[in-house]
């Protein structure tokens, strides 16, 4: 091989070593860090026929249950139910609950699911929080009855 | 009447367009001189169009015509004037507007300033941007009309602003952020009409570059108020979220770092011309990219203000004809671009090569976040969500090599460099570096791994920053022309521009190493005159009074702060409710310091009077922003560089070939 060519291999090959590592690293982070997205009822009664293992991370989006909202006397501490169109799953979170956090609101969790229907949250987003809400969540949304006609303003249905 | 007058003027600016972007180009190709010079008054026209609609549009909202569809919701007539002024950016169909106004600016500023630019070139690159503007005229007539009529029953108040819009912050960052996203599109305009005429030198380089340089300078400014407004509006005390509209307007910024530095390249070296091109071309696709995840509603966050499907769609097509139709011409013409520089595979064009491919791995990395959630769930494979930890952990992959070689590069001669001198101020810097960053970590308490490697890689980088300077001067100085004084004033300004920007990238990293390893939060539950302690600072809570703002009331939360017993500051955290959007928000009370930020935010209201508040202390968090200004500085001054002036640039567009020598003492 003249210099010229052994020039070019060795920076080809870099090339590919770079870009390979890259993809590996990338596909092992990304691994890691996908949550799936489910609604209580999926929750409870699988996706696709896949019911998700207690100790999973994953995402919930549902609308909190009136009257369901619990907090501790003393500590930050802060349990709800959501739900969709079927049964109802418990949310415990430790923290501030977002500005627009309002029973008979929709609301995305982030946790792990520590039994069947209970989720230890790290994350609750409220709509108009400045994340990600996944569309998906509207449409599931979509044809639940307000329990509290009053709060449904134009800006829950209007947004979306 | 004046919104009819508005929508008139639009439509004469669409037809403006839709001339410069035919006659100059068919001129061009003719070589028909008149065609040609009609280029300059098209753009000027095209320019007083649509700041005359934009006028009209500005005028509705502040005599609050709510018959204005757009200005119905988006005002309100309690809305503070100044927010008036702002809010005709507050929506989908003005953001356009605005948008298209940006455009039109770039395009006049060409034309006004390009005299040196051969008459061809100029035409051409009017006549790409005039098509540009032809999809988004089009975009806003057919489908987002700001001027669009609630006739006859049109509402008697309107439905007020989104309040996390009613911010300081607001007014700045949508017009800098867009100066910045259609700055772009003049880089591609150049790269384009280079692509166009065959003539793939590196004369284009050297026109395009200052332009590259203000657009970069702004979309930096831009990104780092939307970072500094989420801080300090969301409430969170975050600084970046990787959300994905985030994500949208940091894409063309990274390419955009890659596209600076390779056309730094080009111009000087003549190498690397069909790779900046294509930069060219990715860094204004990426932008149109972030415009249409933005506003076609695919994503959903607070800049996503109304979705319609027929809207996501002409930005699709438009995103299809404009970057695939680039990406083709660049394909047919790409194998023409022949590159005949030399280098050594130890040499400078090496190490920003090297970078380029970490920018551009960075891109990737985002990109594929941001998408691919889309990707999964349009494959009806289910929604997900990329958590941040994904974008933390490439980012700290890519950011060790990458800061390396920002490092090394400078040091680094053209074409060839010694691997032995190198090796040896390399070992220097490395020492130093090593020894700054674990010294100065050292001194906090519980430090920690990862706040040494940031400390270190921002001290390497200022180190190497430093010593390259010392290195030119040395090189003057033993060559017994200058003193020490004046050889540090014949470094030119774009020399300095290079030290700014990485001086500036240092200090934000300083900034989100120690605010990410020091930062301390806590959310409590406090009663009046509960005390929380953190980081010495002692936060006392002094109770809740009620304010009324002009079209909000509010609790304010106030806090003393205390520091070994001494007052330091007194904060007020507001949580306003806006009764026209039914809508709660927070206004946290921060006290700005050079080494910290006191940050308080209140939550809700308990059941037995107690309140709910998040306090926060931010080392150094500050330096975020001030990195990026230094960085935008950085830039500016690069523009401001001798070789840039009307003059330089005539000169050098007659003589291509230059003198090696005065080559060495350009620096990047």
């Amino acid at each position: 091989m003249n210099p010229r060519r052994q020039k070019r291999l060795m920076v080809v090959s870099a090339i590919v070593l770079v870009i390979s590592a890259a993809v590996g690293l990338m596909l092992y982070a990304l691994n890691q860090n996908i949550d799936l997205f489910y609604t209580p009822s999926e929750v409870i009664q699988g996706k696709e026929g896949n019911i998700p293992e207690v100790g999973q991370r994953l995402r919930i989006g549902g609308m909190v249950v009136e009257g369901s909202v619990k907090r501790d006397q003393e500590t930050l501490a802060v349990s709800f139910d959501l739900m969709d169109t079927g049964p109802v799953v418990t949310v415990s979170y430790q923290g501030i609950l977002p500005d627009l956090f309002r029973e008979g609101q929709g609301i995305v969790a982030t946790g792990i699911l520590t039994s069947p229907n209970h989720i230890d949250a790290h994350e609750v987003l409220a709509k108009h929080d400045e994340e990600y809400m996944p569309p998906e969540l509207a449409e599931k949304m979509k044809g639940i009855k307000h329990v509290k006609p009053s709060e449904s303003s134009d800006y829950e249905s209007g947004a979306y | 009447m004046l919104a009819e007058l508005g929508n008139f003027s639009l439509i004469m600016a669409l037809m403006v367009a839709i001339l410069l972007s035919v006659y100059p180009m068919w001129g061009a190709y003719k070589g028909h001189q008149k065609m040609m010079a009609m280029a300059k008054p098209l753009a000027i026209g095209m320019f007083l169009f649509t700041a005359f609609a934009y006028f009209c549009l500005t005028y509705a909202f502040v005599h609050d015509d709510f018959s204005v569809a757009y200005v119905a919701n988006t005002s309100n007539s309690t809305l503070p004037i100044h927010y008036k002024y702002t809010a005709v950016w507050g929506g989908h169909e003005g953001s356009f507007l605005l948008w298209t106004l940006i455009l039109c600016v770039w395009t006049l500023a060409v034309a006004l300033f390009s005299k040196a630019i051969p008459v061809k070139v100029l035409a051409r690159v009017l006549a790409i941007l005039g098509m540009v503007g032809i999809g988004f005229y089009l975009f806003m007539l057919l489908t987002s009309n700001p001027f669009d009529r609630l006739l006859p029953f049109y509402p008697i108040d309107g439905k007020d602003l989104n309040p996390l819009l009613q911010d300081f912050g607001m007014i700045i960052h949508p017009p800098m952020l867009y100066m910045g996203y259609v700055g772009f599109s003049v880089a591609f305009a150049f790269a384009i009409a280079a692509l166009i005429s065959g003539q793939l030198d590196s004369t284009w380089a050297r026109w395009s570059r200052p332009w590259t340089l203000a657009a970069w300078s702004f979309l930096t400014v831009g990104v780092a108020l939307g970072s500094w407004w989420a801080y300090y509006e969301l409430g969170w005390g975050g600084w970046w979220f990787w959300d994905p509209s985030e994500n949208a307007a940091f894409m063309p910024w990274i390419i955009g770092t890659a596209l600076v530095h390779s056309l730094a390249v080009t111009e000087k070296r003549k190498v690397f011309k069909s790779w900046t091109v294509f930069l060219a071309i990715a860094a204004f696709s990426l932008s149109l990219l972030g415009t249409f995840l933005i506003r076609s509603g695919v994503l959903v966050s607070v800049h996503s203000f109304a979705s319609d499907p027929s809207r996501g769609l002409f930005i699709l097509g438009l995103l299809v004809v404009i970057i695939g139709g680039s990406l083709f011409l660049y394909a047919l013409r790409a194998s023409q671009i022949k590159s005949n520089g030399r280098y050594g595979l130890v040499s400078r064009e090496v190490f920003l090569m090297g970078n380029n491919i970490f920018l551009t791995a960075a891109t990737l990395v985002v990109l594929l976040g941001t998408l691919f959630p889309l990707v999964h769930k349009e494959l009806g494979m289910g929604s997900i969500s990329i958590g941040a930890p994904f974008f933390d952990q490439m980012f700290t992959y890519l950011i060790v090599p990458f800061v390396l070689l920002l490092g090394i590069g400078p040091l680094s001669r053209w074409k060839n460099q010694s691997l032995q001198a190198l090796s040896k101020q390399i070992m220097i810097a490395l020492g130093l570096s090593l020894s700054a960053g674990l010294l100065v970590n050292a001194g906090f308490e519980q430090s920690t791994y990862m706040a040494d490697l940031g400390l270190v890689m921002s001290f390497w980088v200022i180190i190497t920053t430093v010593m390259e300077v010392r290195q030119r001067i040395e090189q003057q100085v033993t060559a017994g022309k200058y003193s020490t004084w004046q050889s540090l004033q014949k470094l030119t300004a774009s020399h300095w521009g290079m030290v700014l920007g990485h001086l500036g990238f240092a200090v934000t990293l300083i900034g989100i190493t120690l605010v990410s390893a020091y930062n301390t939060e806590r959310n409590v539950r406090m009663a009046e005159g509960d005390s929380v302690n953190l980081q010495g600072y002692e936060f006392v809570f002094k109770g809740i009074s009620q304010l009324q703002g002009p079209n909000y009331s509010a609790d304010v939360a106030h806090v003393d702060v205390y520091q070994n017993s001494q007052l330091v500051s007194t904060l007020k955290a507001e949580k306003r409710f806006y009764p026209v959007q039914r809508n709660v928000m927070t206004e946290a009370g921060i006290d700005s310091g050079f080494s910290r930020d006191l940050f308080v935010a209140l939550g809700e209201q308990l059941k037995n009077g107690d309140w709910s508040l998040r306090i926060y202390v931010k080392p150094f968090i500050n330096w975020i922003w001030a990195g990026a200004f230094i960085m935008a500085i950085g830039g500016v001054f690069s523009i401001s560089d001798k070789r840039y002036r009307m003059g330089n640039l005539a000169r050098t567009a007659s003589s291509a070939k230059e003198n090696p020598k005065n080559l060495m003492e350009q620096a990047s």
